[in-house]
């Protein structure tokens, strides 16, 4: 049997909006993956750090502050500058379309955003993950 | 109460109706097996005086503005003074916070209502490496004085009053807010407004603590005691379940957390030395207004009356404004949805008027494109005109609690209270509510209620119009207020200049002074208000704060 898939979910920036990430976190855990919560608070350079000590095939980040054009593009860049070009990384929140093709320009695979069923997300990750 | 032989006759005639529709069920079932509440609550098909047996008038409801409140804290309500219409608002710089401001007073907004950006709700400048990216964006950005000054600039501060949402640095915003009136003129006694001030629902749900619960503890208790001799028109807390319900918790235990909470300030003011009654009258309280409008008002009343109890009971408060529960309301953010955003303004109306219906004191209303990003100038005021129909067209602010006596309501406000204080029993039993938060049980118990709503949402059992059902296609909305990235900018260069030009030296002095008065047991404020006052920023007394204090570390559960 394949071994399961291991997800850090994350929380960027200084917003304390952790409903989503933890619904996020359960639902994943529930679909039989490894899922590792960081809290809020975290800078990219905690969440690049976790994410590899944690050896995570996928990063999930929540954000829902408006910092999300800051932040997320930071946290692939470091992931490129540690070498590390294996890992999936995913964000969701309350972000705007509009930002979503800059987003992914910068490396961050899919953006989810309010409404979407985490079984979508579930989904985007089984498929999306490199082994 | 019903007369006995009234119950059983209506209990004979319950029972044949009860047949009767079993029978039609057989050709035509209901829509659904189980009907429940927006918290999940059983709904029975039918409520009659069999669900209120031993209810009690005199007992349970009395007279609006009479113990135990339950129709009201006021006695005539909104024939005297409608609500306070509230909106929440503040983005960008305090020179762009203040023409919104202007905007919302001249439409009719009654009070102001201040959102700072996280870096001010954390404590850090805009100039600090974690407030990257993040200054301006969720509220407005306030370093000093100096950014206070500009945000109330042409805005008398005794006439309006203001609400903040601050929290761990309240004692600083509220320090700038007074030093500000000093500067216009205004004394503090002049002064009307409230600060939010409750950091257990920072570590239950919103998330912008600082400091440690005993720590926290100590300035709140600060801001009581110093507001009852100095501010004494102000609201020094306000104990909210709002975020506790956003987080996704159920009707009755927003009302049994956010009471919990409220215990924990009044047995924490008692023991640093303060008599009961001369803060309890300045605790505010803060809910929230989901969709079920019928579950809503409910849970206001019952709020109102346990709060009452405990107050009089446990407290042994013996004024009655120390036992009146006088509450904010905004509408529930997490109700609206991303699709078809237009929908969100029905949701806002049905929301007002539940929060108008149970009694609220002032009501934010949310603008129908929340869940995109904050609200435009044309969003806001649709959301502030909702509220002026439900006051001046709808009827329900013109007689005092409307929907008392309705079987329904009674049995449910009932079911509530019960269902909230069976949640503090467990807390006392636990050691109050700041173990209950360490211990993680009450994040916990909301998880799982949040949990178990977005489950029901994706199996279909929830519908959530034009989310889940009813969906349509549609264009990316447009025209969505953007906070400007040159924000950031603009503020530290703002705080460049201003620690060019402000006496260092001066500063250093009052912040040492600070550094021993945290140290030792003196009240805080004075200390605060001093180095406010010669513009140490909001960073820097922070900081001071964090360094004697130390900083809260999260119980993280899943």
């Amino acid at each position: 049997m394949d071994r399961p898939i291991r997800v850090l979910v994350a929380k960027p920036g200084l917003d304390g909006h952790d409903r989503g990430a933890k619904v996020i976190a359960r639902a994943l855990r529930d679909a039989g993956m490894e899922v590792i919560y960081t809290g809020l608070r975290q800078t990219p350079e905690q969440i690049v750090s976790a994410a590899i000590q944690e050896d995570v095939e996928c990063i999930a980040m929540s954000i829902l502050s408006g910092a999300h054009n800051t932040l997320l593009p930071k946290v692939v860049e470091i992931l490129q500058k540690e070498g590390v070009d294996d890992i999936l990384v995913l964000g969701g929140g309350v972000i705007p379309d509009e930002d979503i093709p800059f987003l992914k320009e910068k490396g961050i695979k899919e953006i989810f955003t309010p409404g979407t069923p985490t079984s979508k997300t579930i989904e985007f990750i089984r498929n999306n993950i490199k082994r | 109460m019903v007369l006995k032989e009234k119950l059983d006759q209506i209990k004979e005639t319950y029972i044949a109706y009860e047949e009767k529709v079993g029978e039609s069920l057989k050709k035509r079932p209901e829509r659904k097996e189980t009907f429940e509440s927006g918290s999940g609550e059983i709904v029975n098909r039918l409520y009659t005086p069999l669900n209120i047996e031993n209810f009690d008038y005199e007992k349970d409801l009395g007279m609006p503005g009479s113990f135990p409140y339950t129709r009201g804290v006021q006695p005539n309500m909104y024939r005297g003074r409608l609500w306070t219409m509230r909106m929440y608002a503040g983005f960008a710089t305090a020179e762009e916070s203040n023409k919104r401001y202007k905007f919302l007073i001249e439409q009719g907004s009654m009070g102001l209502s201040v959102a700072f950006d996280l870096p001010t709700q954390i404590g850090y400048d805009s100039d600090h490496p974690l407030a990257e990216g993040e200054v301006g964006k969720v509220g407005v950005a306030i370093d000093s004085l100096a950014d206070m000054e500009i945000l109330f600039d042409g805005i008398p501060l005794d006439k309006v009053s203001t609400s903040m949402t601050i929290n761990a640095p309240a004692s600083v915003l509220l320090a700038m807010y007074i030093a500000v009136a000093e500067k216009q003129g205004v004394t503090p006694e002049k002064l009307r407004g409230t600060i939010q001030n409750d950091i257990l629902k920072e570590y239950i749900a919103r998330g912008t603590y600082i400091f440690p619960t005993e720590a926290s503890m100590r300035l709140i208790t600060n801001i009581f005691e110093y507001c009852s001799k100095e501010v004494p028109q102000w609201n020094t807390i306000s104990i909210s379940g709002y975020h506790i319900r956003e987080a996704g918790s159920t009707a009755a235990q927003e009302v049994g957390f956010t009471l919990a909470d409220g215990i924990a300030y009044v047995e924490a003011a008692i023991n640093a030395g303060l008599d009961v009654d001369t803060f309890a009258p300045r605790l505010s309280f803060f809910f929230n207004a989901h969709n079920d409008i019928l579950e809503e008002v409910s849970k206001f009343r019952a709020a109102r009356r346990l709060w009452a109890k405990i107050m009089k009971e446990r407290f042994n408060a013996k004024k009655p404004k120390s036992m009146q529960l006088k509450f904010h309301t905004q509408t529930g953010g997490s109700t609206l949805t991303a699709q078809q955003p237009e929908n969100n303004i029905v949701r806002v109306a049905i929301q007002t008027l539940a929060a108008v219906l149970g009694g609220t004191q002032s009501l934010h209303t949310n603008s129908k494109d929340e869940a995109l990003a904050l609200p435009t100038e044309e969003s806001v005021r649709t959301a502030l005109r909702t509220q002026q129909i439900v006051a001046y067209e709808s009827g329900a602010a013109d007689t005092v609690d409307p929907l008392a006596g309705s079987y329904f309501i009674e049995a449910k406000t009932k079911e509530i209270e019960e269902e909230a204080m069976e949640y503090i029993r467990k807390i006392d039993e636990i050691g109050g509510a700041p173990r209950a938060i360490d211990n993680g049980y009450i994040q916990q118990e909301i998880m799982d209620a949040a949990y178990n709503y977005q489950r029901d949402i994706e199996n279909g059992k929830r519908i959530i119009v034009g989310m889940n059902k009813f969906q349509t296609k549609e264009e990316p909305p447009k025209g969505l207020l953007r906070v400007d990235p040159i924000v950031g900018e603009l503020q530290k260069k703002k705080l460049k200049d201003l620690r060019a030009r402000r006496d260092n030296e001066l500063i250093k002095e009052r912040l040492e002074n600070l550094r021993k008065a945290c140290e030792g047991n003196d009240n805080l404020m004075p200390y605060i208000l001093d180095a406010v006052r010669v513009y140490a920023t909001l960073g820097e007394i922070c900081g001071v704060m964090r360094k004697v204090f130390g900083e809260y570390q999260q119980s993280i559960q899943l």
